[in-house]
């Protein structure tokens, strides 16, 4: 290791979540409802340099595979991620990002007003993904920025 | 209609709503003709906000075709006030009727209960959604009054929460129809709306003086701009003076002008507009029946096949 870089230890078991959209590592930590106290050891790098996409962040996060519903939403703010399944230091599996049709059950809806917003009703929210954002498929509410701020509290 | 619910009006195709409009002409020419149509059918009356035109209607169009309504009352009076879920209520009423009629505060209800039952729903107004049977008896009241094609159309009012003007100008976009949108700007048509529009292609403009587009209407269709949509009384009675019509604005307006709207009306359409030949509002309320009549027939039709 140069004075000038540091680097980041591989990780044993977990996942590397690699070309992710410059600026968006702690949305995708939201995503994925890390905020530190649940213990998993994670690294963040920030605005690193990257061939493709100029500049990119890297989550690691060790102990930790991520569902099919969280891949979809991480598709919507980086839509170039590849996500490395890491297993006893190989990557077992290497996998780009699909933008999906809908999200469900990961997002909750900002319209108050929507019956799917704090009621006791047993449906899980639903989004279709349209090219503006997303469009919840109950009340028609459009979420264009800011998914991540609306990622459900039970995640 | 090849539909299992009346959910919103972006579902309708112009066939779907000229079936409904043809057929209701036909009802309207003859009512006691369906008399018979539907015995031993009950159609469940599920309200969640008050209701005078739609629930009464829907309870004399099912009447006329044979059939009976039951009714889950207020509010107050049921199990919603014991914390009864919306997706347990229409289940449990499934099990007493042939087809649900939802009306209840949040939007995306309707929705959510065709997911719970088999029977038909129709969205009787969800929140500030839609309201698509009305859309059904506003677009048969144009019709008859100045034909749907190559058409000029005010809409006026609270467009940002007046489900009744999303469910019309989502319909519209099946038909040549320029679409004129008259608001203050707090109220102008949400994201939502303006999406589903847009999408369609629709033809619109929006303004925020009804002056500015008056003589070139063939349909100025009110709503009612709601007290508690501003901060304060002061700003409301500003704003709301702005949108109200009487027979004195009407004098810009071409003698053909059908002046529509939903009712209730509080003070929007002054009472001297009532007796001059634009008024065409009553007329908008009475077609309900004909109008629900033809639905309900078109919805319970494809349940017998």
């Amino acid at each position: 290791m140069t004075d000038h870089e540091l680097h980041v230890s591989k990780i044993r078991d977990g996942t590397v979540i690699d070309h992710v959209t410059g600026g968006q590592a702690l949305n995708v930590l939201s995503i994925l409802g890390i905020d530190g106290s649940e213990g998993l050891s994670v690294s963040v790098g920030m605005n690193v340099p990257s061939d493709r996409l100029g500049k990119k962040d890297v989550v690691k996060v060790e102990d930790r595979e991520l569902s099919q519903s969280e891949v979809d939403v991480i598709s919507l703010i980086a839509p170039e991620a590849t996500i490395n399944i890491i297993r006893d230091y190989d990557v077992a599996e290497k996998n780009r990002v699909d933008r999906p049709e809908s999200v469900v059950g990961l997002l909750s809806c900002p319209n108050r007003n929507c019956i799917t917003d704090g009621t006791n009703e047993p449906v899980e929210t639903k989004f279709a993904v349209v090219d503006e954002g997303v469009r919840c498929a109950y009340c028609g509410t459009i979420i264009r920025d800011s998914l991540a701020d609306h990622i459900h509290p039970s995640q | 209609m090849r539909q299992d619910h009346l959910i919103t009006a972006t579902q309708l195709s112009r066939a779907d709503i000229e079936a409904v409009l043809d057929r209701a002409a036909e009802i309207d020419a003859d009512p006691a003709g369906m008399a018979d149509r539907y015995p031993g059918t009950v159609l469940g009356l599920c309200f969640f906000e008050p209701s005078t035109r739609t629930k009464m209607s829907f309870e004399t169009a099912i009447k006329r075709l044979g059939g009976a309504t039951t009714d889950m009352g207020t509010v107050e009076s049921s199990s919603v006030k014991k914390g009864e879920s919306l997706a347990d209520t229409v289940r449990v009423v499934e099990g007493y009727a042939d087809a649900l009629v939802l009306r209840h505060p949040s939007e995306g209800a309707a929705k959510m209960a065709a997911e719970f039952v088999d029977v038909p729903v129709i969205n009787a107004g969800d929140g500030a959604g839609h309201h698509p049977s009305q859309t059904l008896l506003d677009l048969y009241t144009i019709r008859d009054n100045v034909g749907l094609d190559d058409l000029s159309i005010g809409i006026m009012g609270d467009l940002k929460y007046g489900r009744t003007v999303h469910s019309l100008a989502d319909a519209l976009t099946n038909f040549d129809v320029r679409q004129h949108f008259i608001s203050p700007e707090s109220l102008q048509l949400p994201r939502s709306v303006r999406f589903d529009l847009h999408n369609a292609g629709a033809q619109l403009r929006e303004h925020t003086e009804l002056e500015d587009v008056l003589p070139e209407l063939d349909v100025l269709y009110v709503t009612r701009i709601q007290r508690e949509r501003f901060p304060d009384e002061t700003e409301y009675e500003k704003v709301a003076g702005e949108y109200r019509i009487d027979a004195e604005t009407l004098e810009a307006a071409d003698d053909d002008l059908a002046v529509m709207h939903p009712l209730p009306r509080v003070d929007e359409i002054d009472p001297d507009v009532d007796s001059l030949p634009q008024a065409t509002y009553f007329e908008q309320s009475h077609n309900g029946v004909p109008v629900r009549m033809a639905l309900l027939d078109s919805l319970l039709s494809e349940v017998d096949q």
